[in-house]
């Protein structure tokens, strides 16, 4: 695919540089409210088997129903990576044993999956861009979830998650590097959260990778891959990338072979090792599920899943760089969270209506806002954007009362640094501890004609020819305003005044 | 298409089915009989003819997006060798 303008990433070995080789399959589960085959709840942290239908159960005579959400989240996502959406597609089992699967398979996508080939572009660190092929998305089951640690004998499993929908995104092997698989995660799961296919949280297991790894000699062909299964963050992706492709160096410098397997990553270690439960386990015989006819779509169906997507991410950066003059770099920044940019926009709207000015005037003062001041607030606070302790409609009080003149910058700062303490509005807040920048010029010259009668020395000295001397002026006026002079004003008067 | 016994035992394993040594040389020709009863099939020619999907004109019915199942842990549980805690207990399979 299209080739970034970045050094390419390389890792130093005894023999010479290696390229690394990287696909990644995204598990993502699909929002819904009900299972992917069955009426019972998707709800997070239900008392155990709570949540299970006898369909999730697998208990004898039971048969799934399709449940068309599903399909259409799969169907949006699918067109938001400018994918093909196949009209015509099929559930297969794919059967395997374990506890937590209590059908002994799971209904899946295997030859005819619901989308085909799509991309995603992704943004490096250093400006350039790569295109990373979608190889496919299918939906299928999840399985239950199994505890090892609440006794010495036994495993506990529980069935409430066993039936919700998945969406598996499989990339093609285009990435080159431990940054471009963070990169290409971030920007997956931006994309999920845009759509409102998939939370995207990675922390609850909603979103969780499995990373093929390989590694050649630059101009090589392809080397055996390893799979690292079930990595649950962008941190252990890159992690785990970084740990497998130097063992795989290893072994083939020191005269060994690759061995196709799958391998498990360990957080704590910060390493991979291998499955040997999953060695024999990949003979899956796949056979079309008799139970589910094919699941055809109608054209019309696709067009009303396209009309529903919203403003995409990369859409809306140059949106804001276009029409509303935002940097680069504030533009990125904003559109990387659906929640930032809802709260950008509704900030600026805000803006918008109490200043009675259009949003492009408005928007690069606001862009900064948001990125230094308020990023910086949640930042120390450990919040999230959704969880904003300062409203959008609040923010643009604050800014509406530092344009029109009645805060300065600083005063600004020290507003909103209270806003964040008491959470009142910055307008209450400039009432109650009178912090309304002076602009009146009657108040502003008695105190300058004070200020100059107590220092009458410097002001001879600044009208000898020391007119660095000004600072010190400003500064005494400062003082004697609590801060709260309007500095444009003070300037002015102050130039007058000294001139005599 | 026929087996040996080596994936007799091997299809035998993956669906957890435990053979005894003396009942895999019956299996395989067992098996080996019914694959070639249905291989006879084979000499139907259907080239240009549609795999088919389901005996009658059906098309594959969609549900609401709405919560009506599930809520009884017990009778989920009721047919389980052994629960604790609410849980399925079960050997224990680790990694």
């Amino acid at each position: 695919m299209s080739e970034s303008s970045a050094v390419p990433f390389r890792i130093q070995g005894d023999t010479g540089e290696w390229e690394v080789v990287l696909g990644l399959e995204v598990h993502a589960q699909i929002v819904s409210r009900a299972k992917l085959f069955s009426g019972a709840s998707t709800a997070f942290g239900a008392e155990p088997n709570s949540q299970v239908s006898f369909v999730d159960a697998a208990m004898p005579g039971m048969l799934p129903v399709l449940n068309g959400e599903c399909v259409r989240q799969a169907v949006r996502t699918g067109l938001a990576l400018n994918a093909q959406i196949n009209r015509w597609s099929r559930f297969d089992r794919k059967n395997y044993f374990y506890a937590d699967l209590p059908q002994g398979y799971q209904i899946s996508q295997f030859q005819y999956p619901i989308v085909g080939e799509g991309e995603l572009v992704l943004e490096l660190e250093d400006g350039a861009t790569r295109t990373v092929g979608i190889e496919r998305i299918h939906i299928e089951q999840d399985a239950g979830k199994s505890m090892h640690d609440q006794s010495p004998s036994k495993s506990h499993v529980d069935l409430n998650r066993s039936g919700v929908a998945l969406m598996e995104i499989v990339s093609k092997p285009d990435m080159r590097s431990p940054d471009e698989a963070g990169a290409y995660v971030r920007k997956l799961r931006s994309i999920l959260r845009y759509v409102g296919s998939c939370d995207g949280n990675m922390e609850e297991g909603s979103m969780r990778a499995d990373v093929n790894v390989s590694v050649r000699k630059p101009g090589d062909p392809l080397g055996t891959r390893c799979e690292i299964k079930n990595v649950n963050s962008v941190r252990f992706v890159m992690a785990a990338i970084d740990y497998e492709a130097r063992r795989q160096i290893e072994i083939i410098e020191g005269g060994g072979v690759i061995r196709q397997e799958t391998r498990l990553f360990d957080p704590d270690k910060i390493e991979t090792r291998s499955m040997r439960s999953k060695e024999e386990a990949h003979d899956y015989r796949y056979f079309p599920d008799p139970d589910l006819l094919p699941l055809e779509l109608t054209e019309d169906f696709v067009a009303d899943c396209l009309a529903s997507l919203p403003e995409l991410p990369d859409v809306k950066r140059a949106r804001y760089e276009r029409e509303l003059g935002i940097t680069p770099y504030n533009a990125a920044v904003l559109t990387a969270e659906k929640e930032t940019a809802d709260y950008f926009e509704a900030l600026l709207a805000e803006s918008a209506r109490r200043q009675g000015k259009p949003e492009a005037e408005l928007a690069r003062a606001a862009s900064n806002w948001v990125i230094s001041d308020l990023f910086g607030a949640l930042k120390s606070g450990d919040r999230a954007m959704a969880s904003s302790p300062i409203s959008a409609a609040q923010g643009a009080e604050l800014l509406a009362l530092i344009a029109d003149g009645t805060l300065s910058g600083r005063l600004g700062k020290d507003v909103f640094a209270i806003m964040l303490e008491t959470g009142k509005d910055a307008g209450v807040i400039v009432e109650e501890r009178g912090l309304k920048q002076v602009s009146d010029t009657g108040a502003l010259e008695a105190a300058i004609a004070e200020v100059m009668a107590a220092n009458a020395d410097k002001v001879a000295e600044y009208r000898s020819g020391k007119d660095k001397l000004f600072g010190f002026f400003v500064g005494q006026l400062m003082k004697a305003t609590g801060g709260k002079a309007n500095p444009a004003v003070v300037n002015e008067l102050l130039k007058k005044a000294l001139a005599g | 298409m026929s087996v040996d016994a080596a994936t007799v035992k091997r299809i035998a394993h993956l669906a957890r089915i435990k053979l005894e040594e003396h009942e895999v040389a019956p299996l395989e020709r067992e098996l080996n009989g019914i694959l070639s009863w249905i291989e006879q099939l084979g000499e139907v020619d259907t080239d240009g003819v549609e795999p088919m999907t389901a005996v009658i004109p059906n098309k594959l019915r969609w549900r609401e997006d709405v919560v009506t199942d599930g809520g009884y842990p017990e009778a989920v549980l009721a047919n389980a060798p052994q629960g604790e805690f609410g849980f399925f207990a079960v050997p224990k399979v680790i990694e």
